[in-house]
């Protein structure tokens, strides 16, 4: 049944991932073979027992014990064997290796941050080396997130002022979705990125390249991907105003109030985006970009100067 | 009968608006709540359709990401607390338990209409959030989300709170009823299994409505003054939220599901006319599930950052509570087994709830173990598995009983044919609608998604079209149902030939006190081959069954009516 696994199941991306899958096999065909036998004797005695005469009262059935207890007995061993087999694939899910190769993931409404110990950052990309396991320490800046690959069957919430995280370890080159499966507002279904998994040497390659020291624009332009869901910079509005070419231009807010776009005005509008808000746009910016370093928040300035 | 004068029942011995608002007669609360959840079914299933038909394609279709997200919330509040919840206990466990036991009213009936009050009161707060702000986020309000959004929220967890306590007051009135007001004659041992599952019901809903009670205070509270309980900002634990919501929200699960486990349980005796098969056990097994129910709320959370430990043993516990449940499908099965069954239409809900509910279970299963939940936690395979359990399990048995029930209740039978039309509808639009929805969870499409990536297209275009085979098959059963009050033909005293009270003793639709005499209980609900004398004339029973009790007087009640509508 191997070639239907891929209508039910996306191609699995890690061995850990295979043998979950192997687990969903097993209690699917129990239970499709359970099912079809209840659903057999249902037809069968709604054929057989079907009324012939309206008079009919037919005798109570004797109840066998044996038939009783094997209704329980085997059941119970069977979700026994499941649970015992589904525990222990578990436990691999959740111990990463010692040697794990660490990235911090941070989460905000409505973009992910990957933050590698070299000095790289990336947020629509997660690269990973092949072959090596990769362990993702995981926080929120805000609400509630999850964070979920479902070529690799790994998952988990993402939480405010804690740590928690998922591991893995890519088998072959390629890409596979990430998925936000915990409800954060607005744009939570727009909440994706890519795993990029590379070999060891591009991997090297990619970390040495993106761990270097940007002009300020071009470091804004990265941080940037995370503001894409709301903001365009072709002048289409989102949920936010589009940002091209706004520099120096005259801002009416809802207040009436008006201001020249600035420096310190788009500065203000990323850390403490309620301060003021555009006419015709409703207040639901999320305040986590706070949280962005001193250099990323310069580069972003810089970017956004930069549109046209 | 002889003590009043005849055609005089429940629905007309008085007339006009307060004879209706005011009443303490429980099959009139039953009613009124009939039209209530009714309208709520209503407003929750167009918002479904409208969530369906945004789905149809990637991008927008018909509505922004806020509108969506806001339906589908709505969607949910709505059909959990304002119909799922109330609909089978308040509806016709309020119509049918006291007769069932043999009692002129529950126990307390002002308490039951006041119940039925704090209901409107809280449902009607509830709905304001639709002017009062966005709620969005889905039923469960987790926080910090929850708080972080507009004052919505504060209406709606209010609207929750209030209907709680209508919850409670309803469980404690059944729970009363049933303990002190059985007739003589009706031991435990022979009730029927639809007091048994609404007792069970009725146990669940008020030890673990407080819970929720609290909990949305407490929401309510960090909203409204900045108290730190759940949001981390403010120094509070949002996996605290996850634990106190499921706690009731588990438990809550079988108040939805434990009601229906009772009308299937007499559809299948009635319409096989045969013993319920383990009778003791489904009885029993209803009331131990009522109290595992509270021990289990932690597989809601494999991957919330609960430990590791924990969810182990919550998986565990899971699978104790599953062998039960298994056992009773394998029962109901086991009913029609050398009986002798009759395919009414209600009885093909109870067919049909064998299918889907059995899926339900089995994918309950599926998502219990511990390292395929990882897998499919939050994504639509638990979309359709709740909705196999809920809609597959609760809505069936809840159509299957109101066509059981319609003749009693209304004293009119509907078009039998168009009846079985429209079941066909329903069992095809359901799986049409859902079970695509298992294949878009496995392949890792999240739920609560507004958009979605290309290769889920098909599968949802799939999911689209059943609802509206569904819609088709509901506003039919809608249809015949307010027709059968026009020209529907009138119902017999007893047309499926069933042996609880509501059927023996009393007349269709039943007299405004129940009983002229306290009825006397000689057999078991099901005992059919104690009770032949009764079908020797055919199918239909024509007569009350006041013999054989010491009673006395035969019945001055002529034959009402021939063969039910085919």
């Amino acid at each position: 049944m191997g070639d239907n696994g891929s209508v039910w199941l996306p191609d699995p991306g890690t061995a850990l991932a295979g043998e979950v899958d192997s687990l969903f096999w097993f209690v699917f065909w129990t239970s499709t073979v359970m099912f079809a036998m209840v659903v057999l004797a249902k037809v069968y005695f709604m054929v057989k027992y079907k009324r012939k005469d309206d008079r009919d009262v037919p005798a109570p059935v004797e109840e066998s014990k044996i038939l009783e207890a094997a209704w329980i007995v085997v059941p119970t061993i069977l979700v026994l064997i499941v649970f015992t087999w589904g525990f222990d694939v578990f436990v691999k899910l959740s111990s990463a290796p010692p040697d794990a190769y660490q990235i911090n993931v941070r989460a905000q409404q409505w973009s992910w941050e990957f933050a590698y110990d070299e000095g790289a950052t990336s947020y629509t990309e997660l690269y990973v080396p092949v072959g090596r396991p990769v362990k993702l320490n995981m926080t929120s800046a805000d609400v509630l997130h999850s964070f979920y690959i479902p070529s690799f069957r790994v998952k988990h919430d993402v939480i405010p002022n804690r740590y928690t995280s998922v591991w893995f370890q890519a088998e072959e080159a390629g890409e596979y979705n990430i998925h936000c499966t915990e409800y954060c507002g607005t744009q939570h279904s727009g909440m994706n990125a890519k795993v990029v998994a590379v070999s060891e040497e591009d991997f090297a390659a990619w970390i040495a390249e993106q761990s270097q020291d940007l002009p300020p624009a071009v470091l804004g332009q990265q941080v940037f991907a995370q503001c894409q869901a709301c903001h365009s910079i072709d002048g289409t509005p989102g949920i936010g105003p589009s940002l091209a070419g706004i520099y120096g231009e005259e801002h009416e807010f809802t207040d009436g109030s008006t201001a020249v776009v600035d420096d310190d005005y788009l500065l203000e509008s990323i850390i403490n985006p309620m301060a003021k808000i555009r006419k015709g746009y409703q207040p639901v910016m999320p305040a986590g970009f706070s949280a962005l370093s001193q250099k990323q928040l310069d580069g972003l300035v810089a970017y956004i100067k930069s549109l046209e | 009968m002889s003590h009043s004068a005849p055609g005089l029942n429940y629905l007309n011995h008085a007339k006009g608006f307060k004879s209706w608002a005011l009443s303490l007669d429980h099959k009139r609360i039953g009613v009124m709540y009939m039209v209530a959840v009714s309208l709520a079914f209503l407003a929750g299933g167009i918002l479904a359709l409208l969530v369906r038909l945004e789905l149809l394609g990637p991008g927008e279709t018909i509505m922004g990401p806020d509108a969506y997200n806001q339906s589908f919330t709505l969607h949910a509040v709505l059909m959990i607390f304002a119909f799922i919840i109330p609909a089978i206990p308040a509806v016709m466990g309020n119509f049918v338990l006291p007769i069932q036991v043999g009692a002129k009213d529950v126990a307390f009936p002002r308490l039951n209409l006041a119940s039925f009050y704090i209901y409107l009161i809280g449902a009607a707060i509830a709905m304001t959030a639709l002017v009062n702000g966005r709620i969005d986020g889905g039923w469960t309000f987790y926080a910090p989300y929850s708080t972080s959004i507009g004052n919505g929220i504060l209406w709606v967890t209010s609207g929750v709170f209030v209907m709680g306590f209508s919850s409670i007051l309803t469980g404690l009135n059944f729970i009363v009823t049933v303990h002190k007001m059985r007739a003589p004659g009706l031991t435990w041992n022979r009730l029927p299994l639809f007091i048994w599952s609404i007792y069970a019901t009725s146990i669940v809903q008020v030890l673990a409505t407080p819970v929720i009670g609290i909990t949305v205070l407490l929401l309510f509270l960090e909203k409204a003054l900045s108290i730190g309980i759940f949001d981390p900002a403010l120094g509070g634990d949002p996996v605290l939220f996850q634990h106190f919501f499921w706690f009731y929200s588990h438990p809550a699960v079988y108040i939805m599901i434990l009601p229906a486990f009772g009308v299937i349980s007499d559809l299948m005796g009635t319409f096989s006319r045969h013993q319920v098969s383990g009778y003791k056990f489904v009885a029993l097994s209803s009331v131990a599930i009522a109290f595992l129910g509270f021990l289990v709320w932690g597989h809601h959370m494999f991957v919330s950052g609960q430990s590791a430990v924990s969810s182990i043993v919550f998986s565990l516990i899971t699978y104790l509570i599953g062998i039960p449940t298994g056992v009773k499908v394998i029962n109901w099965v086991q009913t029609m087994y050398k009986g002798s069954v009759q395919l009414k239409s209600p009885m093909l809900y109870a067919i049909m709830f064998l299918f889907t509910f059995s899926i339900g279970g089995f994918t309950g299963i599926m998502l219990g173990v511990l390292a395929i939940d990882v897998h499919l936690h939050d994504t639509y395979f638990v979309v359709a598995h709740f909705h196999y359990v809920m809609m597959g399990g609760n809505v069936i048995a809840a159509l299957g009983g109101l066509h059981y029930w319609w003749p009693k209740f209304f004293g009119k039978m509907y078009n039998e044919t168009l009846a079985k039309i429209a079941a066909i509808l329903v069992f095809t639009g359901f799986n049409v609608t859902f079970f695509p929805q298992f294949i878009l969870g496995a392949q890792g499409m999240p739920r609560r998604y507004y958009d979605y990536l290309p290769q889920y297209e098909g599968l949802h275009a799939l999911s689209t079209y059943g609802s509206w085979i569904l819609a088709a098959g509901l506003f039919l059963i809608a249809g015949y149902l307010i027709a059968s009050f026009f020209t529907g033909k009138k119902a017999g005293l007893n047309p499926w030939g069933a042996l609880t009270l509501e059927w023996t003793h009393t007349t269709t639709p039943p007299d405004h006190h129940n009983f002229h005499d306290t009825p006397v209980v000689t057999r078991g609900a099901y005992d059919y081959h104690l009770a032949g004398h009764l079908f020797q004339n055919g199918g239909e029973v024509t007569e009350l069954d006041l013999g054989g009790d010491g009673a006395g007087a035969a019945p001055e009640v002529a034959p009402l009516s021939h063969e039910p509508a085919h």
